[in-house]
């Protein structure tokens, strides 16, 4: 026996498993360098966007002293009550007022270094608190956008040093802008908000959810479970997975061609947005719905029928709700991916600009990463920063999302 | 042709096949297989692997009809009822006709939910002392009640592998049924789960119709009064137990319960 040696104990073997453990080694080093290399991509994108974005959270305003109530701007409240105190504030001269009081406080420019829809901003502060207009109170008010400019010394050299002196004397500051999150699109940077778009957003994909989820798992359903297995299915199947790597950009045509042909008034809507998005994202959560229910074991399948179990029962009482983890999953992958696609909507018209946020699902509006392309597209310089916040707040938001997907995923999921 | 051994006394069956055939597509899976189940007793199927009589098993509460390819010929009949008609509802039929499988399959739900799945679907019990009372006589039927009355709350799941096959056959006789079809409950099970699963079918002998198929001989000697032998889907003998495993007719059988080939 001894003289016989075994084929798994000689040299070359031992060079051959070596060799299996070099490339071990390589495969792992391999994949270690990709996710490396993905992880700093994502730090480099979310820190610059972190660093670029802080700065449109803020505004360059101004500090002026106005008191109201020396022009008879009464301080009633239930007069501030009415939806058109915005009109009856200007119609009172809050305009003039504001001119008045910043040539009063800065000199003879002073009225063109304030933003000239700074009045709108003073109007927003005291119908929030009209003890405001009750006696002598400074404001801060928005700059203009070349005396912003300055400050971040951009533009003109004689901007930047006005802007410097201004600052120097604590008039000039960079705040905090809560409106940013409050406002809507405006053409002066100092005045745009994000709110409009973001409101545009939910919207959306509130009508996009409500049409797609249903029908992309009924449809999923069926076929998975009732749909006979002839060529009929074979070509829907085809077609799913086809309509699902369609370009987006087709899809917005059809919105444009259809969806607009039956509603010509709802043109900017959400409600046509969300109708197009969802022919985008009905696909993904069939094909991931799908999947999800072929995943169930059929051993569950046939417990349920063995103790009689009808067929609706069998999908609704067990292959649901076991595939239901799997099937958000597809839909949060789907919404996403809605959430940041721009390319339909413009072709649908929600590319306007919007001043108001919208107040329904047919009113007009626009989404966020229109709203960011929009802005990219904008010559002033204080959209750039405005454009890398609003990317934030996309961000955000989608992150806000997934989290909610995770959740409800790791709430539903079971093991068997 | 299917020998019957000739000291078989033929009552009244719960149960009667007739010249029934099952194909696959074009293959044809169990060849006009006749056999009258009685109801006061255990009844086995066995023979080696692929011989047909999992798929014979499934026939008789139609589980074959969850295969798109599979076709039934023959006539099954429960209580003198065609089963393969349209007067018979099949969920009225699975109800009458249970079913245990070769791998534990409990809900991803409570021990509780479990057992009252069944009763809930079909509106045997309502209100929740009825089900409450429902789940505990299946419980203590299938043998398991002492190991889990204090954890109903727990994933049915989360048991071992012959308590969740227990809870299966709980699950089963939930709703009451006439006939219980078994496929090689304890194939995935340990020893003494195996134990305790034959112990339970003898508790239950008697109470329902059981049909069981199994792999194992031994099991077939132990918990059954009738046996089948399956060969290449035909039903090659078919008499009492004890006739086929001491004085078989055929060869074929012979063979096999000698362990020639299996």
């Amino acid at each position: 026996m001894s003289n016989i040696q075994a084929p798994t104990r000689n040299e070359a073997f031992a060079k051959r498993l070596k060799k299996r453990y070099a490339a071990e080694r390589m495969f792992k080093l391999a994949g270690l360098g990709a996710i490396a290399f993905s992880v700093a991509v994502l730090i480099f994108l979310l820190s610059s966007m972190a660093l670029n974005g802080l700065g449109g959270f803020q505004r360059a305003e101004l500090s002026v002293p106005i008191d109201l109530s020396e022009y008879g701007i009464s301080a009633n409240a239930d007069q501030f009550a009415t939806p058109s105190t915005v009109q009856a504030l200007e119609a009172q001269g809050l305009p003039d007022i504001v001119q008045i009081s910043a040539v009063t406080a800065l000199g003879e420019d002073g009225a063109s270094e304030l933003s000239s829809q700074a009045w709108r901003d003073l109007a927003a502060q005291i119908i929030a608190n009209p003890e405001l207009a009750r006696g002598p109170q400074t404001f801060n008010l928005p700059a203009s956008a070349d005396l912003a400019a300055g400050l971040n010394n951009e533009g003109s050299p004689e901007m930047q040093s006005l802007a410097d002196q201004l600052a120097n004397q604590g008039v000039l500051s960079e705040n905090f802008d809560f409106g940013f999150l409050q406002r809507s699109d405006a053409t002066d940077p100092q005045l745009a908000g994000i709110w409009g778009a973001l409101k545009g957003s939910i919207l959306t994909m509130v009508v996009t959810l409500v049409l797609a989820f249903p029908i992309g798992v009924l449809a999923a359903l069926y076929l998975e479970e009732y749909a006979p297995k002839n060529r009929w299915t074979d070509i829907i199947e085809v077609s799913i997975n086809n309509l699902a790597a369609v370009p987006s950009i087709i899809f917005g045509l059809l919105g444009l061609a259809v969806f607009l042909w039956i509603f010509p008034n709802f043109r900017s809507a959400p409600l046509i947005g969300g109708m197009t998005l969802a022919l985008m994202t009905m696909p993904v959560i069939v094909i991931s719905g799908r999947n999800a229910i072929k995943a169930v074991p059929p051993s569950i399948r046939d417990g349920a029928l063995a103790v009689g179990a009808s067929p609706i029962q069998v999908v609704f009482h067990h292959v649901l709700p076991l595939a239901l983890p799997g099937i958000l999953t597809g839909t949060i992958i789907g919404m996403a991916r809605a959430l940041g696609e721009t390319a339909p909507l413009l072709m649908i018209g929600m590319r306007a600009f919007v001043a108001t946020p919208p107040d329904g699902f047919t009113a007009p509006a626009t989404v966020l990463p229109v709203q960011i392309f929009l802005w990219s597209d904008e010559i002033d310089r204080g959209f750039v920063e405005r454009t890398s916040a609003a990317i934030i707040v996309l961000l955000l938001f989608l992150l806000l999302m997934n989290g909610l997907a995770i959740y409800l995923r790791n709430k539903f999921e079971k093991t068997w | 042709m299917t020998v019957i051994h000739p000291n078989l006394k033929q009552t009244d069956p719960k149960m009667r096949a007739s010249d029934v055939s099952v194909y696959y597509g074009d293959k044809k899976a169990i060849d006009e297989v006749s056999i009258d189940i009685p109801s006061e007793y255990v009844t086995a199927f066995i023979g080696p692997s692929g011989c047909g009589k999992s798929t014979f098993l499934r026939t008789l509460n139609r589980m074959n009809d969850t295969i798109p390819s599979a076709r039934v010929e023959g006539l099954i009949e429960l209580d003198g009822e065609d089963i393969y008609t349209s007067a018979m509802d099949v969920v009225q039929l699975r109800a009458r006709v249970g079913m245990v499988f070769q791998k534990p399959n409990p809900f991803p739900k409570s021990i509780y939910d479990n057992i009252a799945y069944g009763p809930r679907i079909h509106g045997l019990a309502d209100s929740k002392s009825e089900v409450d009372e429902v789940v505990e006589r299946s419980l203590r039927r299938a043998g398991l009640w002492e190991e889990v009355k204090d954890r109903l709350s727990d994933s049915g799941t989360a048991l071992s592998g012959g308590q969740q096959q227990r809870l299966c056959i709980a699950r089963a006789i939930a709703v009451d049924p006439e006939v219980i079809l078994m496929d090689e409950p304890c194939s995935a099970l340990d020893p003494i789960a195996t134990a305790k699963i034959e112990e339970l079918i003898d508790d239950l002998n008697g109470r329902y119709a059981i049909v069981i198929v199994t792999h194992s001989m031994q099991q077939a000697a132990r918990v059954s009064q009738r046996t089948a032998f399956f060969h290449l889907g035909k039903m090659v003998e078919y008499g009492k137990t004890s006739d086929i495993f001491t004085n078989p007719i055929e060869q074929r059988t012979q063979d096999y319960i000698t362990g020639r080939y299996g």
